[in-house]
């Protein structure tokens, strides 16, 4: 890890451009990029998300529901226990589930599910951001593109070589 | 991205603007934020003062006791339980845009689904007050949540009415998680443009987005699990509101029929609604570019075929009555065909079977004017399915003793009005403080900017 490191911005107008940048940048052996998009680009997921494993957010979901399904099923079963109310002469905990029990267990683990994903999701993206990081411009939620490159000192000017001759209509550090 | 879509043309010569840039959203959909003309105020005063009127008649209610909205025997469950159920059938609606067809990829929900999915709320919203207002004493609504109290004495979990409160607070819950994940990224890009109190608000709101390549990677895969886990809840919600029916026994409630009869009926008339705010959203934003008569149409289709399958189950009922050979059954039907709500019956029947069939002729499918007056009577419509399958059915029972006839009084009619009042001033308020038109969702079907054209659409 070299003592100081750079980050340089390219702005980027169209994705074909940003797209022949990272590419050029991947081909170079710059790893340690931030991609800045106004949506999501397939084009540009192409190319960012080749080596990099799916998103976890989806462990988060499936632990949520697996808990929310566990819950509503020991509520309604030991609150049956609590207050045994016989109806039709069935037993009070069906097994392995009463059926009228399905539907609180399934809204449950919608309910736990969903809002586990929103927190995965939130985690796993770092959000909340208090400070905007140094590279943002507000131009990448309208329609500009950027790459962010966090490279040695020493290797900023070729970064800046790469940027620009990708087509890139600023490139700042 | 796919190649741009190319547009169809107008009916009637009417030529169509350029493809909209990515600038061109952020600047339109920013543009309807800007300070509201007195119209805006003079529909803000209107519906206040309904609201206001509602709200007086739930607190004469409150003062006067149950007696005052009409409820007597037989007829216990009238025009409030009547209300709720449409309010949640209108939000079912938003999430089958935001959710069903976001999975199948449809394209042409992109421009109306962030205005479906606040109707969503809203009306779930304006449902929820209905068991508070029918149950009378409102400060024990609480006694409906699963919390031990000093007997250890729980909801009774078999009970379709206990379902219900778990699957409208669960549905309440995923469509407001739902809507404000989807409105993380357009909440920064309003953000970026302004200044003032709403920047301060935005930055808040937003939590830092910057649309980072970490960020989208882990937004995308959320987004599309909120989708997979909100797709079963939308059948599963009015499901379960048209089970507080069929488990009853009551003639006309007791029909399996009734799940996807419900579920159907409340696309049909959430469509109907997501017309009546989309149209005068256009109309008065603008905003021709995005919402385009293939959006309209597209709407007007859907409305058409939930339309055709609602006939068909009526039809279906009413043969499911005759046949089933069931004395109570036949006389309930029979009665509610010709006894003292005849007229409401043919009032539905004409709203929801006869008039979405203009929809047929292709003008019409997007023709402003007659998809309005469609989707109004759809609405009055659905509303009479709802006062048909409730009232008549508790009117007309087993023994003749407790028959009867149902009467509205000014105050239970004045709290109805009134909740529409209290969804369209939500509605009102929400255009006005957040991007209505969903900034990235539309960008992601235009055309992404390409600098070498010769290379474009390769995909």
């Amino acid at each position: 890890m070299p003592a100081t490191t750079d980050t340089i911005l390219g702005v980027f107008a169209h994705v074909d451009t940003t797209v022949r940048a990272l590419e050029e940048l991947k081909a170079k052996g710059y790893h340690d990029l931030t991609v800045y998009t106004p949506v999501p680009v397939h084009e540009i997921e192409d190319v960012i998300e080749r080596d990099r494993p799916v998103s976890k957010v989806r462990i988060f979901t499936l632990l949520g529901g697996l808990v929310g399904l566990g819950s509503a099923w020991i509520l309604t079963a030991w609150s049956s226990l609590k207050w045994n109310l016989l109806v039709g002469g069935k037993p009070p905990i069906g097994l392995p589930v009463s059926p009228p029990y399905v539907i609180i267990m399934f809204e449950l683990m919608v309910l736990f599910g969903g809002v586990a994903t929103v927190i995965g999701m939130v985690l796993l993206g770092r959000l909340p951001r208090v400070r905007a990081s140094s590279s943002y411009d507000p131009r990448f939620t309208n329609d500009r593109f950027g790459v962010a490159v966090h490279c040695a000192a020493e290797r900023s000017m070729s970064v800046r070589e790469i940027l620009r001759a990708a087509g890139a209509e600023e490139v700042r550090a | 991205m796919s190649a741009p879509e190319t547009p169809p043309p107008i009916a009637g010569g009417a030529t169509l603007t350029a493809e909209p840039t990515y600038a061109d959203v952020n600047r339109d959909v920013l543009s309807t934020l800007r300070s509201p003309g007195n119209l805006y105020f003079a529909w803000m005063c209107v519906v206040g003062l309904i609201l206001t009127c509602g709200i007086l008649a739930w607190t004469y209610q409150i003062f006067m006791g149950m007696g005052a909205a009409g409820k007597r025997t037989p007829q216990m469950w009238a025009m409030y339980i009547t209300t709720f159920v449409f309010w949640i059938g209108i939000g079912h609606a938003g999430t089958l845009i935001s959710a069903v067809l976001y999975l199948f990829r449809a394209r042409w929900r992109t421009s109306i689904y962030r205005a479906a999915e606040a109707m969503t709320i809203f009306a779930v919203l304006t449902a929820g007050l209905f068991p508070m207002i029918h149950a009378g004493r409102m400060w024990f609504a609480y006694f409906l949540l699963p919390y031990p109290n000093q007997r250890q004495l729980w909801p009774n979990f078999k009970s379709p009415l206990v379902w219900d409160v778990f699957a409208i607070s669960t549905y309440l819950s995923i469509s407001t998680v739902f809507f404000i994940v989807g409105l993380i990224p357009d909440i920064a890009a309003v953000r970026d443009a302004t200044t003032g109190w709403r920047r301060r608000l935005c930055a808040m709101l937003a939590l830092g987005w910057e649309g980072s390549d970490r960020q989208w990677r882990h937004y995308r895969r959320a987004y599309g699990l909120l989708a997979a886990l909100a797709t079963p809840l939308v059948l599963s919600v009015h499901s379960v509101v048209s089970w507080d029916f069929a488990m009853a026994l009551v003639p006309g409630w007791h029909s399996t029929l009734f799940a996807p009869f419900f579920v159907d009926g409340a696309i049909f008339s959430g469509f109907a609604m997501v017309l009546i705010l989309a149209l005068p959203m256009r109309h008065f934003f603008g905003l021709h570019a995005y919402i385009r008569d293939r959006h309209l149409d597209a709407m007007a289709k859907l409305i058409l075929t939930t339309g055709l399958v609602l006939t068909y189950f009526y039809i279906c009922e009413l043969f499911t009555s005759w046949y089933s050979g069931d004395h109570i059954e036949k006389a309930s039907l029979f009665w509610r065909l010709t006894g003292s709500y005849s007229w409401a019956l043919a009032t539905m029947y004409f709203c929801n079977c006869i008039s979405p069939l203009i929809l047929f002729w292709k003008k019409a499918r997007t023709n402003p004017v007659i998809l309005y007056v469609v989707s109004i009577l759809v609405l009055i419509g659905m509303w009479f399915e709802r006062f048909n399958i409730i009232v008549p059915s508790l009117g007309h029972d087993f023994y003749p003793y407790t028959w009867g006839v149902y009467i509205p009084t000014i105050t239970d009619t004045t709290i109805i009005i009134g909740s529409f009042a209290w969804f369209f001033i939500l509605f009102l308020g929400f255009i006005k403080i957040m991007p209505s038109l969903s900034i990235v969702e539309v960008k992601e079907t235009l055309a992404a900017p390409i600098k070498d054209t010769r290379h474009a659409g390769h995909h």
